[in-house]
């Protein structure tokens, strides 16, 4: 096979350039530990109401902490809401969402921030992220969901660290 | 000179395609006006979803698919300078196809299938809709075989010779296409017709998404490479030179065909049903396809840059200003490139397996492929129509300057309209909203651009409706030119032997099964390994 000299030379900056953004993803990725949400954990999306997870009481932001810190949230994602409606939770502090849908397919997104996943009938998606900045942020669903789904969103509140007390009912921590 | 079977056999296919090509171009404006919350009056989710799901079948599928045969049929006939193999098949293909075709746009227009064109399970269309967008597929195999074996038969009777490269393109995409097809072709027959037609109560989402992937990733190579083809074959000597290198014009189409087929995860990177160390396997797969393209980007500038410097072009850019810009093909290919460059530029955040969460379902993602598809694409799709129309009617394109005008006021739209859809991704907006009703303050910031995508798309669709003008009134009232022999780009150098792998497929599907094994075994079989819980059906 004849390759010309210029040729051979694009090739070689081709591949240099396609290394270097694999490179500085495979680094964020097991030395920054930057995943996207691949949780593979099944969950019967039909009776959500009757698991010990995802029942009405507990749901929303838990009692208590991780053993590391880390503050748990739940939500359940149904036509047409993420529920509990509004939650407040702490700027600065590692916030692990654990969600499931009870119907169809959803998408979560707070926009600005790293806060996102897709919620798929039958599976529990897990994503951890910390809010920097305080501030009322809305949680969308951006994935189509049937007529409605353009008003399908709740409040995510995020207030100063200091400011923040933890929920006194729902479930307690969860190790 | 193409035969009678061949043009009738093309035009046919080509006027389906223009034709939802253009229906689909009104949709599109219906849905940037509903869109934009500025005509309450036209407002109505149930429209939008309807209008949405047919525009984006029409125009990724149906448009595509038509415009794909069509463009073979005569393809195969003027390299290979013989008939179409088997005219009565072809004839049956597009029967099916077309049939398929209305079959789906009755529940699609009647708002019994507003499941978008990704028809996520668990919410459940019309089984009208599934049968017909499988007939539609099953319609296109039968162009995928009669370009395998012409491709065969061609070979048989030159042995040593090298198949002519945009024959050899136009297989490579047949071949493509019968891997791509395959995994939703098993969602359909599995998964959504039995459940569409009440035999099963419930699917498994998970594997669903999963076929899915597997068939919409490289689909848009499917779309894509017609494109290449016309890159490749006809904008080198439209702009008065030689393509730069035909062999690695092969290997550029072959490693698409290798590596567009196994990356199909990148769709789900954000979907808890799949373990990372898959995403990852497929995001490197995804990085590599771009080395094709990049090479292609090379190759093609590389030949205007020596058709500019014949027509007297001096200096490092000034070549680019002495290049034919009148000529609708050249016009095309840089219009083209240059949507390319942006939108891939896009395309590798895309990619990126955790910048994509910023992005991800938001506006962006129409932006990119309206950029990339509607805009790289179809300008090369429209360019090739211009250049086809005589030699398939026997008559002058009617004006070459209203040619121009459409060429220029498609790409001016495009931009129009996906930049803003661009900054509303970035700023969080949902890609698939019929309108805002967030009462955020966050949601404020997104109101200015509404307006811009309404110019945009109002530029598009006035310049659709130019195109199918022209091509209508060149058949209808052109005067009679004489057709000519098709002259595809020759080479700058003199190829010798083309090495065998560089001129068939046999090693190449070997590796694609590999590859797929790899990617796609386990990550299917997960589903029948573990206990899932597999929702009913939802309406919507």
């Amino acid at each position: 096979m004849h390759i010309d000299t210029l040729e051979k030379r694009w090739l070689y900056v081709a591949l240099v350039m396609i290394f270097l953004f694999l490179g500085a993803i495979f680094y964020t990725a097991f030395a920054r530990n930057v995943h996207p949400p691949s949780h593979v954990e099944t969950i019967d999306s039909a009776s959500l109401h009757l698991s010990e997870e995802f029942a009405e009481d507990k749901l929303g932001v838990q009692p208590k902490p991780l053993a590391d810190g880390t503050i748990q949230v739940k939500l359940v994602a149904g036509r047409y809401g993420f529920y509990p409606r509004q939650i407040e939770i702490p700027a600065g502090h590692r916030i692990t969402f654990r969600m499931a849908s009870m119907d169809v397919l959803h998408g979560a997104h707070i926009p600005m921030t790293n806060m996102g996943t897709m919620l798929v009938p039958g599976f529990v998606s897990e994503v951890t992220t910390t809010f920097p900045k305080p501030g009322e942020y809305p949680l969308l669903c951006n994935e189509y969901c049937g007529l409605g789904h353009d008003h399908m969103w709740s409040k995510v509140t995020v207030v100063a660290a200091d400011n923040w007390r933890a929920p006194t009912t729902g479930e307690t921590g969860h190790d | 000179m193409t035969d009678a079977t061949t043009q009738k056999l093309s035009l046919y296919n080509f006027w389906v395609a223009f034709g939802s090509f253009a229906l689909a171009c009104f949709f599109g404006m219906y849905q940037v006006l509903a869109r934009s919350g500025m005509i309450p009056a036209v407002q109505s989710p149930a429209v939008y979803f309807a209008s949405v799901s047919t525009h984006g079948v029409l125009m990724a599928f149906v448009l595509t698919t038509f415009f794909i045969m069509g463009f073979g049929y005569y393809t195969a006939t003027a390299s290979l300078r013989e008939p179409i193999w088997n005219p009565k098949l072809a004839w049956t293909g597009f029967a099916i196809a077309l049939g398929g075709t209305v079959l789906a746009a009755i529940p699609l227009l009647l708002g019994k299938a507003s499941v978008l064109y990704t028809f996520y399970p668990p919410i459940q269309a019309h089984a009208l809709f599934y049968i017909g967008a499988t007939l539609l597929v099953v319609g296109s195999w039968f162009w995928c075989l009669i370009m395998i074996v012409m491709l065969m038969r061609w070979k048989k009777s030159h042995p040593g010779q090298a198949v002519p490269l945009p024959m050899f393109a136009t297989t490579t995409n047949a071949i493509l296409w019968l891997w791509t097809s395959l995994g939703v072709a098993l969602e359909a027959v599995f998964q959504l017709l039995p459940w569409s037609l009440g035999l099963v109560d419930t699917i498994d989402v998970g594997l669903a998404r999963t076929l899915f992937v597997w068939t919409v990733h490289p689909i848009v190579y499917f779309w894509l490479i017609p494109a290449y083809i016309a890159l490749y074959c006809y904008v080198p000597q439209a702009a008065g030179g030689k393509l730069f290198s035909d062999e690695l014009a092969r290997l550029a189409f072959l490693l698409i065909l290798l590596f567009g087929l196994p990356i199909g995860f990148h769709h789900l990177y954000m979907d808890p049903e799949q373990a990372y160390g898959w995403k990852l396997l497929h995001m490197v797969g995804t990085f590599a396809v771009a080395i094709p393209t990049l090479l292609t980007a090379f190759t093609v500038i590389a030949s205007l840059e020596i058709a500019g410097r014949r027509l007297g072009g001096r200096g490092l850019f000034g070549w680019i200003g002495a290049l034919p810009w009148k000529s609708p093909m050249v016009l095309a290919a840089i219009l083209s490139l240059l949507m390319l460059v942006l939108g891939g530029f896009g395309g590798i955040i895309n990619a990126s397996y955790a910048m994509n969460a910023m992005v991800h379902n938001t506006a962006w993602v129409p932006g990119h492929f309206h950029l990339i598809f509607a805009g790289t694409t179809i300008t090369m799709y429209l360019a090739v129509a211009y250049k086809l129309w005589p030699k398939l009617c026997g008559k002058a394109l009617v004006s070459e300057d209203l040619a121009l005008t459409q060429l220029w006021s498609w790409f001016v739209g495009m931009v129009i309209m996906t930049t803003p859809w661009h900054v509303l991704g970035l700023l969080g907006q949902p890609r698939r909203i019929s309108s805002v009703n967030y009462n955020s303050v966050l949601t404020l910031a997104w109101v200015p651009y509404e307006l811009a995508m309404i110019i945009g798309g109002l530029i598009l669709l006035i310049s659709g409706c130019l195109f199918v003008y022209i091509l209508y009134k060149t058949q209808a009232e052109g005067t009679p030119a004489r057709s000519v022999e098709e002259d595809y780009a020759q080479f700058t150098q003199a190829s010798g032997r083309i090495p065998g792998w560089l001129n068939g497929f046999t090693v190449w599907n070997l590796l694609i099964l590999a590859l797929m094994a790899l990617s796609y075994g386990y990550p299917i079989a997960q589903f029948f390994l573990m206990k899932t819980y597999d929702p009913t059906a939802w309406g919507y």
